[in-house]
Formats: structure tokens, sequence, C-alpha cells
């Protein structure tokens, strides 16, 4: 906003302590060495699951080979080991965590759009359509929420896109509440006051002159909800509900060695340490950035 | 007081039918009919047809849902679509096993967790903070199906130190019960850390230090007591945290609870098992957390209701 009503030469100088705020909030970032090994580890993690296809042959993760079962770690080539059927652990986890990964980062962006939409819209405006956003999302928070992502898995049938949605539909009112008591805050603020007096349409007072202040709160938020959703996920595949066999996921590769783990301890191990980890490096990092966003809040 | 009370039970009643209409609308989007699933594959389409009548799906979506909302009222869930029990009859039989698992949780969660996060917050940065906070890390970041799975090995089949399976003796409970509010407990040590240090730096408790309060009273009396009423909040809603992670841990240790009927009826799309499950455990959590808000007065005094 600044920005706007400046001249173009005091526009660059905004540009240039816009960067600096990143760069300050990085180097306030690094210091926290557990955040950063939290950066590290998920970063290690996301690029070993998104390159996987570059070195790692997906029908190592679902053929069957018998002759091979329960192969203990690092024998015959087999990193992690192999299963019952002989399938691939290593290729499993790692595949696995393209859903378990993939669809809670899917999950945590659904619901960011949505809580920042519901919410800005509630906060903003205040009034009948409030109430009623916030009654629905009251409604939402009523049941535990792996309940009721069952119930709607139930309703719309077994897949990734249906599971997507229903993690999606009880995430987003607890971020809408988030967003909304954000926005209240500042909706009386002087700088919204000056943006409504140029006339400004709501639509962008909302998202350019708004957002951009709640940002770093939500960001936090957002990340620290995405372990949640991720170990929901897990439950969810656990339970075998949500991705359909053989598709790996590491809920589901638990649950289809439950049998065999007090004998073949490493296959139980193995996919419970990758939940385990990256949920942990996920709360580090949103420690991390909590911290360095706003420094005022470290206690 | 009462009249509070009598207003936030009313206040349920819109919860519950806003989450069973949600429910039965989403169900109506998606194509095929339970008719149809149910119907033998040689079955002609007249036949279908009739078990459509027969079961109600021939009306409108919402002539359905009100006939199931009367039903309910006068204390009837339906019956399962596959085995044609009485849906109300299973939920009776088998909520005492959930709600034991609950209460028990949350109860031990608290004896742990209250304790435990006022000693990290007491001990602020000594090495005693930084082991428990870390650990509670540890925990909330572990799947609770995980940590089941892995007392289930280590305490019970190879040692025989405790039932694996079922319901029955209270040992039976003790492995679930830990399973299930492990992550509770990190997280409850982690928020009564955070209020308790918020009020340790506050100027009464300074001034009950300078009048030579010993730090025993400082603590229970000034700091603990203040500090309550967020943690107590957080404990109601750490219910229905447990009951959702107890989702999991039922199949774990198959214990015949809500959860289990649910997982089964969610497999095989049972819609009548699903709504009544939910509904039920919809009006527990609401229950609780009612409990929890009636406690405010007790513990703070200065907390009235209209």
């Amino acid at each position: 906003m600044k920005a706007k009503s400046a001249v173009g030469k005091e526009g660059a100088n905004f540009k240039i302590s816009r960067k600096g705020r990143y760069k300050l909030i990085w180097m306030r970032y690094k210091r926290n060495k557990l955040a950063m090994l939290g950066l590290i580890v998920l970063a290690a993690m996301l690029l070993a699951i998104l390159t996987a296809p570059l070195y790692l042959d997906y029908n190592r993760a679902i053929t069957q080979n018998i002759s091979a079962a329960f192969t203990g770690p690092g024998q015959d080539g087999y990193l992690f080991g192999t299963d019952q059927f002989g399938r691939d652990l290593l290729a499993r986890v790692i595949y696995g965590g393209r859903i378990s990964l993939g669809a809670g980062l899917a999950t945590v962006a659904i619901s960011f759009v949505g809580g920042v939409i519901l919410g800005g819209v509630s906060g903003y405006f205040g009034g009948k359509i409030d109430n009623i956003i916030m009654r629905i999302c009251d409604m939402l928070m009523a049941i535990p929420g792996t309940m009721l992502a069952m119930a709607i898995v139930a309703a719309l049938g077994a897949g990734l896109d249906k599971l997507l949605i229903s993690l999606a539909i009880v995430t987003i009112p607890g971020n809408a509440r988030t967003v909304r008591a954000a926005i209240m805050n500042l909706r009386n603020a002087e700088f919204i006051e000056a943006a409504r007096c140029y006339g400004t349409r709501n639509a962008r007072i909302i998202f350019v002159h708004l957002l951009p202040n709640i940002l770093g709160p939500l960001i936090v938020t957002t990340f620290m909800s995405l372990g949640t959703i991720i170990l929901c996920i897990a439950s969810m595949g656990y339970l075998g509900i949500g991705v359909q066999a053989p598709t790996p996921e590491w809920g589901s590769i638990i649950s289809e060695n439950q049998s065999n783990i007090r004998y073949f301890p490493y296959l139980g191990t193995i996919p419970g340490l990758f939940i385990m980890i990256s949920v942990l490096s996920l709360s580090f990092i949103g420690d991390g950035l909590r911290d360095a966003l706003d420094p005022k809040m470290k206690n | 007081m009462l009249k509070y009370t009598i207003k936030r039970v009313l206040m349920l009643i819109p919860t519950i039918i806003g989450i069973t209409l949600f429910i039965y609308l989403i169900m109506s989007l998606v194509p095929g009919d339970p008719a149809e699933l149910l119907s033998p594959p040689e079955a002609t389409a007249a036949e279908v047809q009739a078990l459509r009548v027969e079961m109600g799906l021939d009306k409108p979506i919402l002539v359905q849902y009100l006939n199931y909302m009367w039903d309910i009222l006068h204390g009837d869930f339906g019956v399962s679509w596959f085995t044609q029990q009485p849906v109300a009859d299973e939920i009776l039989h088998r909520m005492p096993y959930t709600l034991t698992l609950g209460v028990y949780s949350t109860i031990i969660a608290s004896l742990i967790s209250i304790p435990l996060g006022t000693l990290t917050a007491v001990k602020h940065n000594t090495w005693i903070d930084y082991v428990l906070t870390f650990l509670c890390l540890v925990f909330a970041a572990m799947p609770n199906f995980w940590l089941g799975i892995i007392l289930q090995i280590n305490l019970s089949l190879n040692t025989g130190w405790l039932p694996a399976y079922g319901m029955g003796t209270p040992a039976h409970y003790v492995l679930p019960v830990i399973a299930v509010c492990a992550s509770s407990v990190a997280n409850n040590i982690r928020s009564t850390r955070t209020w308790v240090l918020d009020v340790i730096r506050s100027d009464y408790v300074r001034t009950a230090r300078a009048k030579g309060a010993s730090e025993f009273v400082v603590i229970m009396k000034h700091a603990l007591r203040n500090a309550l009423l967020p943690i107590i909040t957080g404990f109601g809603s750490s219910f229905a945290g447990v009951l959702g992670g107890s989702v999991v841990i039922e199949t774990v240790f198959a214990i015949p609870g809500i959860s289990t009927y649910l997982t089964s009826a969610v497999k095989t799309r049972d819609m009548p098992i699903i709504m009544g499950s939910i509904l039920v455990i919809s009006v527990f959590v609401g229950v609780v957390n009612l409990l929890v808000d009636l406690m405010y007065s007790v513990i703070d005094p200065r907390v009235k209701y209209e």
C-alpha cells in the first residue's frame, strides 16, 4: 500500500526493504538449529519422493515376488528389506510418501485457500454472513476430525480425490476461524480505513491490504496443521479407508504388515519412523517460523 | 446457571441437525443407491425398485431425512443395511467401551500433564525442560496406532504382562489408554507450560514471592490456580481428540466399541450405522464441552453465567 501511494523512486526503495525483511526472517530462522534440521530433513525427504521415478521402479513396490519374502534390510540389494509378498519396502515407503506427504500438502493447500476465502469474507463483512459461516464451522468442528473425515469418505466413496475433499472439509473450519480472528483485529485499522476512503473495492482490500498483514501467523498455523493432517491420513490408511490396495501409503504399509511386525520389526519400524520424522520436522519448522516471523512470541 | 445450562443443551440440537443433514446431502450427491447395492446381481429392475420403495428411498432426500430424524426422536436409529440389526441396540452395547476408554484417557492425561507441564514451566530453560519438551514433540509426532502396536508387541505378545486384545478386565484398558492419551499428554504438557509461564511472569506472582511466600505456595496457589482456566479448556477439546484417537486404537486392540463399529460400516457404506455413530459421538463431545464450561465457575468464581 505504501508502494502504491509512493512515486517511482520510493517504490524501488520499498522493494529493497521488503527483500531486507525476508533476509531478516531467514537470518532469524537460521539461528534455530532444530528448525534448520527439520527443514533439511523434510527437503531431503521431499526430494527423494519427488524424484523417485528417476531411480526407483514403481513395479518394485507392487509386484509380488514370494521367493524374496522377508529379506532383511540391507540384504540382496533391498535397503529396507522386503515384506511378506517380497515387495521392496524401500520402494513402498518412497512411493507411499507420494500419497502421504503429497496428499497432506494438497489438503493444506486446499484448506489454506478455503480458509482464507471463508474466513476473509466472514471477518471482513461480519453480520449475517459471518454468523452463517461461523455456525457451519462450529458444527463441523463439533465432531472429532478423523470420524468426520471417515463419514464423508463413506458418503463419497473410496479414492484419493475423495480423501482430499473429506480432509479439506475437516480442516477448513479451523483455518477460517484463524483468518477471521486475525482480520477482525485489523478490520478497523487506520490503513484499511484509508484504503476505503480511496474507494478501493472490497476484494482488493481483503487480498492486497489485509491478507499480507496476517500471512505470518497463517503460515505458521498451516505448517502446524500439516503434521496433524499427515497423521490423519496415516490413520485412515491404517484403517484401510481412502487409498485402495495395492497402492502403498505409510499407514497402510503398517497395517498390512501388522501380523509380521513381531517377528520382522523393520516392517513396522521403518514406515512408522518415516511418519514420525516427517511430522517432527514439520513441528520444528513451524516453531522456527513462528519465532522468526514474530520474535515477540518467543518464550 | 440453570438457564445457561438449558440454553447450551438446546444449542446442541442445531449442531446435530446440521451434521446429520450435511452427511445426508453428501450421500445424495453420489451416484448409485443402496437399493442397487443390496440387491443380488440377478435382481430385475422391478425388484430393485420394490426394495427402493421398501427402504423409503423413492422419496425426495429431504423427506427421507425428516423420516430419519422423526425415527431418531423415537429412539429408533434404523437397521443396518447389511445385517438388518437395529443400530440403537448395537450402539448401546458398544458405547460403554468407547466412553470408558475416553474418560480414563482424559483423566489420566490430566493427572500426568498438569504436574509435568507446571514442572517444565518452573524449571524453564533447564535440562528437565529441554528433555520433557523434546519427548513431548516426539510423542506428539508418533502415529498413535504405531505406538499401540509397539506397546502390544513388547508389553503383551513378547512378555505376556498384559492382555493384547479385547476388553473385559481392567488390565485390558492399560495399553489402549496409554496409546490413546500419549499424544494428548504431549500436547497438554506443552500448553500447560505456556500458560503457567505466562502467569509466573506476572506481577502478582512477583508480589507473592516478595512477601516471602514459599515457592510451593507461590506455584500451587498463585500461579497454577490462575493458569487452570485455559488449561481446563484445553482438556475439554482433548476429549474430542481422544475420541478421535480411539478410532484407530480400538481397531489395533480389537475393542468392540463405537469406533470399530463405525470403521467397518465406513468400508461397507452402511449409512444408518455411520449416521447413528456420528450422532451419538457428537452428542457426547457436546456434553463434555458443556461440563467443561460449567466447571469454569467452580475453578474461577469471577466467571458468571447469564
